[in-house]
Parts: structure tokens; C-alpha cells; sequence
């Protein structure tokens, strides 16, 4: 009898056993760097400039002055506030798309009480109702697609996404409500004499959200490593059988750690209308509760990582900005190239998790 | 060599650096049936698989009614007559028993045609098989006929069975002796897989024994005796020396009266199961597997929904309590120590993805000073502890438990759940995947624990074991108790036979 | 009371966006693959098809235009746009197993900013003074209804009155309906997304299916951003005019339970809900209400989405594996 062998593919995925730190960053690093250069390429396509000059561009549209540095580290810190808002959700495994209708509603619930109590009560009072009821109003919208998960297991997926337009049109409605002046659709700068319900300038008017993204950042590094909700967190989102043999109401966890992500959401609306924009749109958030979803799940949920992360995405997307209009291309350059450096980042990962182990051809007898 | 169907020359496989296979040499001839019998993890599913085309030999070669052939994936296996009958069906739950069996094939889809050709085949070997009916809706042995109808459809004459009795009645099982016997006068051959000697016996021509991943040998089933396979099997004589003292200071701990458990489906899991569990005893529970002694360990552990029936745990200085309708926490807070090492080590005891430290703490974590940080000191130095106490292999204690050996994930759990000194220790297969090095230190931590008092409930699936740890066996038989014996007095025939029998006589 | 002979011809056209848009994340999904990139792939589809004709007519500047072309260019631009898109998501997450769920809103935001991107562009090109372009003429082509829709009183109105695109929408989804039902493709198909691992052994090249049916299903929803911009919208772009009809199209796969036959009433149900608020009385005082109605679709998939969690059936159920990714060495 003979042997007939075949020929094995050239080449075999092995789901890695560990992996460095080290080698980990150093995958994403070359991901990130790619993907930059394929960038330059395409905007040099563009515009006909070099490559180099680009890059002075893209770090001069976010760095180039100081009140350019000022609002990036602005923009950074509250799309750092909702990707952090996101994150204990999702350690559970708890895909929470509604970020965006948590920070809409609680911007919301912020202008209706600088629109409704700004000449009833004294500034104090009303920034902190404002705190109250947009913290509130982010838990409650949250709450809702927890409780159905919680009860009849409904995919959160759909329900957050449904609650996110539901936030929308709600808003869309009391704009026109409220509208300044009427039929104009807008609502414009609310007190704008007055200037009851701005937060406070804490030294500058940028600071105050940056700050705030520190304490929050703290604040959920802590509560996921060291604190018992965080160990219930980590157990609910690995296994809901092991939860329940450790005693772990699962339930329980979904809806407050839910009303958790949902009131950081809620806080961060309130600094979008309180602190930095003064009124209210149905696109203040600006598609940042879906950013934050990358932002998240590309730092691993890692509140540390997430500062970098964030960072990345807020500089490609000013240092666009700064591109298009230089070029007179137009603003939504910047999604495209912030697109392409997150497929790089989110396919690179494959190279963290697999090898790719070649076929030698030597067989063994 | 004509009449050989399959033979498997110098077939190795590895995975890593685990010799499933080693260098086996084994023929199966045409028209026979064939019994793989071997240990649990001598390698019988590994060979089988790689005649399926679910693996690719190392090394070695396969060949077809002496031909050289490559199998590299299962419609290799299909193409050339072998069909394979897992132990896990692969069956698609919301499709038709008819869409399931001609699932994969070519061709256009006519369902018509298919249930006639289905009736066919039913009535030519004696199956029953409703075609339009969803998978979801049959049971488990409905289940695995639709398997094997699957594999006839598509033409089989060497058909695989991976312990296909592990999950069926003595009924259903001499139903489907019946069908193989059927199968075999029309010239196919086929391989059983198991552990059952009594089922070799029953019904195969041959049987081929495997021991650690190699070949033993082979015999013509009727010229040999269950001593002579045992003896194959095993390779020593079965005498395992575990060292059982007298119990001492036995007193009734946990009382379970009438207890039902049904499933979501409404099937009955557990009927009207009443016994007692002693302290500074240990309490063997033997059944084929699925019969209600998982459902059994978690009623008892706050984690089945249960019909009716009562737990009652019997403190010694105060009145007894019910533990139905109690959640693990609730137990706890109880101030009742209750140990339970599941089934599903990684699926449920542990997480596989945190370290040893946290695993440590994921049944005391509310404990501790603060109300709101977890204390950490304590699961570490319990970890060092454990790893210290029952040498358990790893590198650190901030690996992840998944990724230590099946023995040291078991040490790990086991060293968790005894470390709180339990009243009540359960365990599910404790030593199942285990080598035989682990499966001792483990009989022997539930030998301790026994003499410091504890009330042991050990679920096994080899009887050997239970009768040399076990006081006392309970043997449950689809869910019913179906007797209690003394470990000391009874031998393996009659837990045998107790297994298969519904309520009889103990 | 509402005009329905005006009222359902709108609503018609509203819903074909979405019936494209959800027959192709039905086919999608039962695959197991989640694709929240509809909504950038439905731009996608719609912002190529903008640049074929917008070239054509360029090209055919005064002189006339071939129908036959000004229709298949295009409509093939389209179909490429929205076949890569669909292979990009394909090769992120089947092959390289990417996490569904980002690499689907990643490849939103993508989208979104291509289409206005060069939406933009073009508008800057065609320097015309309002932020859109118009093409009439390719449009033309793809509103032209039977010539004697006309002349059948409101039976012509309601059914006959539209492009051709429109009928392409319903046949597309009852073709998928059979497919699904009736072939051994469907069969294999919704294995796939049941139990890869199951689909895998019995022979059927899952990473195969995976991928097909990614891409097909991207290239009917991409056809929903066509029909928006050259039947609905008179071949007017306009940068975010699609709005949020991507994920109303994601929303409607689960109103119809996975079924695209279904899918045809309920996109027009959508369609209808959609625009409902132009119908209701609001007064003149109340305009705001208007903003009120238009949550009607949401709240009503919200609805059916809690309602189908609370019966449970198995049949009503998403595909088991929808969302996860097939490793087979994984088990």
C-alpha cells in the first residue's frame, strides 16, 4: 500500500495562546502608523501636497494655538466622558448603542431648566436642577432598554437604537416649542444675556469639561477594578451561569450598572448645553455616542487606554477639519479618514488574538 | 485484507503537546460491528473524528477498502461512505427533522422527495422519524435517530457512533441495537464507541480497546470475557486503594423530601427524589449521565427552579431550614456553608478569564470590611494558599484560569470551595478529564474533608470510584431514585443494574 | 380624514428605501453576520450611483443622452460602491473576526462621510448655488412610469405610478423570501447563521456563505440609497437628505421578524409612519406636534421588538448565532 499525502493550506490561524503587552501595543502601533500613512496618501491625492506638510497641517489644526489646543482637549474630554459612560455596559456584555439619546436627553432636560427657571430662580438653583435632572434624565432613558433586557431579555442592540431617535424627536419637539425667535427652528444661545445656567468658567471656559472627564476617568477606573459592583460587572459579562452560582443577582447589575452608564451620558449633556454650547440641537452629540462605542471597545474598556484612544480619534478628526478647509474640501473628509484608521485599528486586532503560523512543507516520518 | 472496510496505519495525532493518537494501527471490516472501548480520554473520539474528517492525522494514513484516501473535511468523510454520529448533535433546532438531513447536500432542494427517500429508509431498518417536525420539538433520542437517518441518507456504509447510549433509556438503547443490527445484515459497518461493557457484549462481533492513546489490542467479543476487556482497558487490576475510613459522628444534614424539577419543556428532570446526606460521610450518586444529577446538585445549591419538594439543612444546635426558593447569596447569608463544585468547571465554577486571585473571591467577594471595595488581600493570600497546599502548576497567580491544565483548573476550584470548611461539599465528576495523579489528590481532599465532618455529595460516572470513596451510592435512573445502597456491600453489577432500571428493587 | 389616494403612493415611496434597505440586512443577518453599516452602505450605494450619472451627464452635456445607459451606469456604480462596502465588512469581521457591532458602526461613519464627502464635492464642481445637485435628466429615467398609469384613475395611482426601481424592490424581496424558504441556498443560508458550527460539518463553506451573503445584502440595501436620490428625492442630492433611513431599515428587520415577503407591507407600513406626520392635523398653533409624530416608527419597533421578546417563539426568534463570529478550531 502507498501513502498519498496532500498539500496542506500554505498557511494555518492559531488562536494565540498569550500574548505580550509589549507586542500587543506594538501590533496596534504599526496598525495606527498604516493607516496615517494611507491617510497621507489619500489626502495627498487630494490637495497635491506632501505628505510632511499634511502632517504639519493635521498638528496645527489641532494644536496650532492655544484656543485650538484648548477646544481639542475640550472634544477630547467629552467624547472621553461618554466612552467611559459606555464602558461598564459593555464589560457586561451589555451592547449599549444609546449613548447618543442618553446625552441628547440629558442636554435636553438641561436647557428645558435654563429655558424654564432662568427668571424664576437664582443661578445656583438652577444649575443645580440642571445637574439633578440631566444626570435623571440619562439614567431614566437608559433604564428603559434595561429593564426589558432584565425582564423578557430584549436584544438591547435595537431597543438603544430605537430610544436613540426617540430622544431626537423628543427634542426636535420642544425646539420648536421653545423656538427663538418663532419659526426659526432654533432655539439659539438660551440666556444669552443673562447667562443664568452656564456652568461656571473654572479658568478658563475649556477647563470645566476637562476636568470633570479626570474625575470620571478615576472614577471608572476605580469602580471597575477595585469595587464590588465592578467585580459583579466583570463576572456578569463573562458568564451569566457563573454570576448566578456566585450568588449575583444578574438582573440587578444590568439595570444599575445601566442607570450608571446612562447618568455619566446625562452628565455629559449637561456639559454639552450648560457648559459649552449654551443651547440645544438634535445633533449637539454629534454621532459621539456611537464614537464612543469605538473609542471604548478599541481601549479594550480600559479607562487608561480610552484617554489615548479618544485622543486619536479627536485629533484626526480636527486636524481633517483644519485639511478640508485649508483645501476647500469639505467637512466630512474627516469621517472618511477617521473610518480608515479605525478599519486598521479594528482589523489589526486579529493579529493580537490569532497567528498566522506558515506551513513549513518539511514532513515528519 | 480484502474484507477490511477501514484501516488506520501508523495514524498519530497531537495537539500540542498532547498525544491524543499514538501510531495506531486498526481495521474495521466490512459488514461488522466494532466496539472502540477505552478510558475516558484514551483517544477513542480523537481517532474517530479523524476517519470523519473533522481532523487531519499528524502523521499516518487512512485507507477505504484498501485505498489510499485524504479525509480533510467531513464531505471528504460523506463522499466516501462514512458518516459520523457525534455525541453533541449537530442539529439546527429550528429547522425540520427533513431540512436537517439534507443539510449540506447539492442539488436542487425538492423536501417531497426527501421525506419519501426518509420513509424508505426508516421502514428498511425500523426507525421512526416524523420529517416535517422541528428539531426543538423531539427528544433527545428523536434526536439522535434524525442523526442517523442523516448519515443513511447520505449514503453511509461505514457509520460511527460516538457513545450513542450515554443519553438513551435501556429501552431506547435496545431499540437502537435493534436498528445496528438491521444496518449490519444489510453489509454496513459500524463503530461504537464506549465504556459500557455490558453494551460491547450486547451487541458488537469485535472489540478494539485503546489505552492512553494507543492501540491494545483487539478480541472477537464472544471469545472474550468484561474481566479480560477491563483489564485491556486499564491496564492494571482494579484495585484503586483509596484509603476510606469507618464514618464518624454521622448525623443527618441535608434532608431532600419529594423533590420535582422539570424543565422549560415541561419534561420531568427529577420525580419525587427523597434521601438524606450525613455529615462525615460521603454520599456517591451513580446514573447514566442526564439523569437528573446535575438538576439534582443545583436544587440543592439554590440554582434550579424547582416543581415542589423540600431541601432541608439540619444545623446541629438549631431547627432545621429550607433551602428551596433560596439563592446562593441568600444561603450564604444564611451563615450556611455550602460548597458545590459544578460540572462545568469553567463555565460555572471559575472564570476563565480572570486570574487565580479573583476566581479566589467570586464566592466571598461581598465579604469583607468595606461595603464597597472588594478586599483584596484576602483571595491572594487564599490563592498562594491553594496553589502551595495542592501544588497546582501555574505560573503566577495572576494567570488566567483558563489557562491552566484541566487537573490544576480542578485543584483550583476544589481548593476554593474546601477552603471555607464546609457543612456541605458537592461535587459534579470532580475527576473527570483528570489523569490519574490528580484524580488521587482529589479523592483524597474529599476523604479529609469527610473526616473533618463535612457532608459530602460526589457525583461520579465511574462506578470503581464510587464504590471505593462512597459510604453510601445513590443511583438515580431518569430522574427517579431508583436506589440506595451501602458502597461496602454492593458490587458494580447491581449499581449496574440499577442504573437501567426505573424504581427497581434496591 | 387623509386622502389615501395621495397618501399611499407617498408612502410607497417612502418604504422602498427601506424595503431594499431591510431585505438586504435580512439577508445579512441570516447569515449571523449584524451589519449596523446599512446606513453607510445605503450612502454609499446612493452617493456612486450620484457620480456615475453625474459624469454621464457631464459627458452628455447638450447632446442627448442614451436611456439605456444613463440607467445602467449608475446603477452599476451603485452596485460596485455597495459591494465593497460589503466586502470591507466581510473581510473585517469574517475574516479577521472583528467585533461585529464596531466594525458595522465604523463602517457608518464611513459611509455617512464618503456620501458627503464627495456630495459635497460634486455640489462644489457643479458650482451651483444651492448645497445640492440636481440630476433631472438621469432621473427621469428612473421615475418613468407605464405610460398608462395615467389613465387608470386611482388603481394606476396607487399601484401603477411608479419607477422601475420600485417594482425591482418588491420582486428582489419576494425572490429572497423564496430563496430563504424554498432552495437548498436558502437552507444553507440559514443554517449558517443558526449554527456555523453545524453548517461547517455537514459540509457547507460557511466563510463562503458568510461572505456572499454580506455582499449581496450590501449591494440591495446600497440600492435603496439609488432609488432615494434618483426616484424619491427627482435625482436631487443634498448632503444628510437619507437622514436615519438606514437604521429604520435595521429597525424593520426585526418588525418583520426576519422575513423579507413580510417586509414589503411593513416597509410601506414604515413608509406610511414615516410621513405621517404631514397628514395628521396639528393647527397652526401646534406645529411642534409634528416632531411628536414622527417617533411613530421608532415607538412602534420598539414595540414589536418587546413583544416579540415577551412571546419568545422560537420561529420569531434573531438567528442564534447573529453577531458572533465562526472560528472552528473555537469550541
Amino acid at each position: 500500500m502507498t501513502e498519498k499525502t496532500q498539500k496542506e493550506p500554505l498557511f494555518h490561524v492559531v488562536k494565540r495562546d498569550t500574548v505580550s503587552r509589549r507586542k500587543e501595543w506594538t501590533i496596534r502601533a504599526v496598525a495606527i502608523i498604516s493607516a496615517l500613512i494611507l491617510c497621507s496618501g489619500i489626502i495627498a491625492m487630494f490637495t497635491g501636497d506632501n505628505p510632511v506638510e499634511i502632517y504639519r497641517s493635521i498638528f496645527l489644526g489641532a494644536f496650532g494655538s492655544e484656543r485650538k489646543t484648548w477646544i481639542t482637549l475640550q472634544n477630547i474630554s467629552v467624547l472621553l466622558i461618554i466612552s467611559l459612560a459606555l464602558t461598564p455596559a459593555f464589560k457586561m456584555q451589555f451592547w449599549n448603542i444609546g449613548g447618543e439619546g442618553q446625552v441628547l436627553i440629558g442636554g435636553l432636560a438641561s436647557a428645558a431648566c435654563m429655558i424654564c427657571f432662568g427668571e424664576k430662580l437664582p443661578n445656583g438653583m438652577v444649575i443645580l436642577l440642571m445637574v439633578i435632572t440631566s444626570v435623571a434624565a440619562g439614567a431614566v432613558w437608559a433604564l428603559i432598554p434595561a429593564v426589558l433586557k432584565a425582564r423578557w431579555n430584549t436584544n438591547e442592540t435595537l431597543s438603544t437604537l430605537m430610544m436613540n431617535y426617540i430622544a431626537i424627536q423628543l427634542t426636535a419637539y420642544y425646539i420648536i416649542v421653545w423656538e427663538v425667535p418663532k419659526g426659526s427652528g432654533k432655539i439659539g444661545i438660551i440666556n444669552q444675556n443673562t447667562a443664568v445656567g452656564w456652568l461656571p468658567n473654572v479658568g478658563n471656559k475649556y477647563l470645566l469639561p476637562i476636568i470633570v472627564a479626570v474625575i470620571v476617568t478615576a472614577f471608572i477606573y476605580i469602580y471597575q477594578k477595585y469595587t464590588k459592583h465592578g467585580f459583579e460587572i466583570a463576572v456578569v459579562g463573562e458568564s451569566r451561569n457563573t454570576a448566578l452560582y456566585a450568588g449575583i443577582k444578574v438582573e440587578r447589575v444590568i439595570v444599575r450598572t445601566m442607570l450608571l452608564s446612562g447618568a455619566i451620558c446625562g452628565l455629559a449633556g449637561l456639559l454639552l448645553v450648560g457648559g459649552i454650547n449654551h443651547t440645544v440641537t438634535t445633533t449637539i452629540v454629534d454621532s459621539q455616542g456611537f464614537t464612543g462605542v469605538m473609542v471604548s471597545w478599541l481601549a479594550k474598556f480600559n479607562p487608561i487606554a480610552m484617554i489615548a484612544t479618544s485622543f486619536l480619534i479627536v485629533f484626526m478628526d480636527r486636524g481633517a477639519s483644519e485639511i478640508s478647509t485649508a483645501f476647500g474640501l469639505n467637512q466630512s473628509f474627516a469621517d472618511i479618514l477617521t473610518g480608515i484608521l479605525l478599519f486598521f485599528i479594528i482589523g489589526c486586532e486579529f493579529f493580537i488574538r490569532y497567528r498566522i503560523s506558515f506551513r513549513t512543507g518539511k514532513e515528519k516520518h | 485484507m480484502s474484507e477490511a472496510a477501514v484501516s488506520f496505519r501508523r495514524v498519530t495525532k497531537t495537539f500540542g503537546s498532547v498525544i491524543a493518537n499514538s501510531n495506531i494501527n486498526l481495521d474495521i471490516k466490512k459488514g461488522e460491528i466494532l466496539s472502540l472501548l477505552g478510558e475516558n480520554g484514551s483517544g477513542k473520539t480523537t481517532l474517530m473524528n479523524m476517519l470523519a474528517g473533522i481532523y487531519y492525522p499528524d502523521s499516518g494514513q487512512i485507507y477505504i477498502n484498501d485505498e489510499p484516501v485524504i479525509i480533510k473535511s467531513p464531505k471528504d468523510a460523506f463522499d466516501l461512505g462514512i458518516g459520523m454520529v457525534h455525541q453533541h448533535f449537530k442539529l439546527i433546532d429550528v429547522l425540520t427533522t427533513a431540512e436537517n438531513i439534507v443539510l449540506g447536500l447539492e442539488g436542487r432542494l425538492n423536501l417531497k422527495d426527501t421525506e419519501k427517500k426518509i420513509k424508505e429508509i426508516c421502514d428498511k431498518y425500523g426507525f421512526e422519524v416524523d420529517p416535517q417536525k422541528k428539531i426543538y420539538d423531539l427528544s433527545v433520542s428523536e434526536k439522535q435517530t434524525v442523526e442517523i437517518v442523516k448519515v443513511l441518507y447520505r449514503g453511509a456504509e461505514i457509520l460511527i457512533l460516538d457513545e450513542p447510549t450515554a443519553v438513551l433509556t435501556p429501552q431506547e438503547t435496545e431499540k437502537l441495537f435493534k436498528v445496528m443490527r438491521n444496518m449490519k445484515a444489510d453489509g454496513k459497518s459500524i463503530i461504537i464507541i464506549t465504556h459500557k461493557l455490558h453494551e460491547v457484549k450486547a451487541i458488537s462481533d469485535r472489540v478494539a480497546i485503546l489505552r492512553k492513546g494507543e492501540f491494545i489490542g483487539d478480541m472477537i467479543t464472544s471469545e472474550s470475557n468484561e474481566e479480560q476487556m477491563t483489564q485491556m482497558m486499564v491496564a492494571r487490576h482494579l484495585f484503586l486503594n483509596i484509603d476510606r475510613k469507618k464514618p464518624v459522628n454521622v448525623k443527618p444534614r441535608i434532608e431532600v423530601k419529594g423533590l420535582t424539577v422539570k424543565d422549560p419543556a415541561g419534561i420531568y428532570k427529577l420525580k419525587d427524589v427523597s434521601f438524606t446526606a450525613n455529615s462525615g460521610e460521603v454520599l456517591g450518586i451513580a446514573g447514566i449521565s442526564g439523569c437528573g444529577q446535575k438538576e439534582l446538585l443545583e436544587s440543592i445549591a439554590g440554582l434550579q427552579k424547582v416543581e415542589s419538594g423540600s431541601v432541608l439543612y439540619k444545623p446541629d444546635d438549631k431547627e432545621p431550614v429550607d433551602l428551596i426558593g433560596k439563592d446562593p447569596r441568600q444561603i450564604h447569608e444564611m451563615g450556611i456553608s455550602l460548597s458545590f463544585v459544578p460540572e462545568d468547571r469553567l463555565g460555572m465554577g471559575l472564570v476563565g478569564n480572570m486570574d487565580l486571585a479573583d476566581n479566589m473571591m467570586l464566592r466571598s467577594f461581598r465579604s469583607g470590611k468595606s461595603k464597597l471595595f472588594t478586599d483584596r488581600k484576602t483571595p491572594r493570600e487564599l490563592a498562594k494558599t491553594v496553589v502551595r497546599d495542592l501544588e497546582v502548576i501555574t505560573p503566577s497567580i495572576e494567570t488566567p484560569v483558563r489557562r491552566l491544565s484541566g487537573g490544576n483548573v480542578q485543584k483550583v476550584l476544589l481548593g476554593r470551595e474546601i477552603s471555607s470548611h464546609p457543612k456541605v461539599l458537592m461535587t459534579a465528576y470532580a475527576v473527570r478529564g483528570l489523569d490519574i495523579n490528580s484524580s488521587y489528590t482529589i479523592y483524597d481532599l474529599i476523604n479529609k474533608q469527610k473526616e473533618g465532618g463535612t457532608a459530602v455529595i460526589y457525583v461520579g460516572e465511574d462506578l470503581d470510584v464510587l464504590l471505593e470513596l462512597a459510604d453510601r451510592i445513590l443511583v438515580l435512573c431518569d430522574g427517579e431514585v431508583s436506589g440506595i445502597v451501602d458502597a461496602e456491600t454492593t458490587d458494580k453489577n447491581t449499581l449496574g443494574l440499577l442504573m437501567t432500571k426505573k424504581g427497581g428493587a434496591a | 380624514m387623509i386622502d389615501l389616494v395621495a397618501f399611499i403612493p407617498r408612502a410607497i415611496q417612502q418604504g422602498i428605501p427601506l424595503m431594499y434597505g431591510s431585505c438586504g440586512e435580512t439577508i445579512t443577518e441570516k447569515s449571523g453576520n449584524l451589519n449596523l453599516g446599512i446606513p453607510g452602505v445605503m450612502y454609499v450605494g446612493g452617493i456612486s450611483g450620484v457620480i456615475g450619472s453625474f459624469f454621464y451627464e457631464q459627458s452628455c452635456a447638450g447632446k442627448g443622452m442614451n436611456g439605456a445607459l444613463a440607467i445602467m451606469i449608475p446603477l452599476a456604480c451603485s452596485l460596485l460602491g455597495s459591494l465593497l462596502m460589503g466586502l470591507l465588512y466581510s473581510f473585517l469581521t469574517v475574516s479577521l473576526r472583528a467585533n461585529q457591532n464596531v466594525t458595522g458602526l465604523a463602517m457608518t461613519t464611513f459611509g455617512i462621510g464618503f456620501g458627503n464627502f464627495f456630495g459635497g464635492s460634486l455640489i462644489k464642481i457643479s458650482g451651483a448655488d444651492v448645497p445640492s445637485i440636481a440630476l433631472s435628466a438621469t432621473s427621469g429615467y428612473f421615475s418613468r412610469s407605464l405610460p398608462f398609469a395615467g389613465s387608470l384613475g386611482w388603481f394606476g395611482k396607487i399601484f401603477l405610478s411608479y419607477g422601475f426601481l420600485a417594482y425591482t424592490a418588491v420582486v428582489i424581496s419576494l425572490l429572497t423570501a423564496y430563496v430563504f424558504k424554498h432552495t437548498r441556498m436558502g437552507l444553507h443560508l440559514r443554517s449558517v447563521g443558526e449554527s456555523p458550527a453545524t453548517a461547517d460539518a455537514a459540509g457547507i463553506n460557511v466563510t463562503k456563505y458568510k461572505y456572499v451573503a454580506t455582499c449581496i445584502g450590501c449591494m440591495i440595501a446600497g440600492l435603496g440609497g439609488l432609488y432615494y436620490v434618483m426616484d424619491y428625492a427627482c435625482g436631487v442630492w443634498s448632503n444628510d437628505a437619507f437622514g436615519d433611513r438606514g437604521w429604520l431599515a435595521i429597525a424593520l428587520v426585526i418588525f418583520t421578524i426576519w422575513k423579507p415577503d413580510i417586509g414589503i407591507l411593513s416597509s410601506v407600513l414604515f413608509g406610511g409612519l414615516y410621513i405621517l406626520y404631514l397628514y395628521l392635523p396639528t393647527g397652526m398653533d401646534h406645529m411642534e406636534l409634528k416632531e411628536l409624530y414622527k417617533m411613530l416608527p421608532y415607538i412602534v419597533t420598539l414595540i414589536v421588538l418587546i413583544i416579540t421578546s415577551m412571546r419568545n417563539k422560537r420561529e420569531d426568534q434573531p438567528p442564534q448565532s447573529l453577531g458572533t463570529n465562526y472560528f472552528r478550531e473555537e469550541r
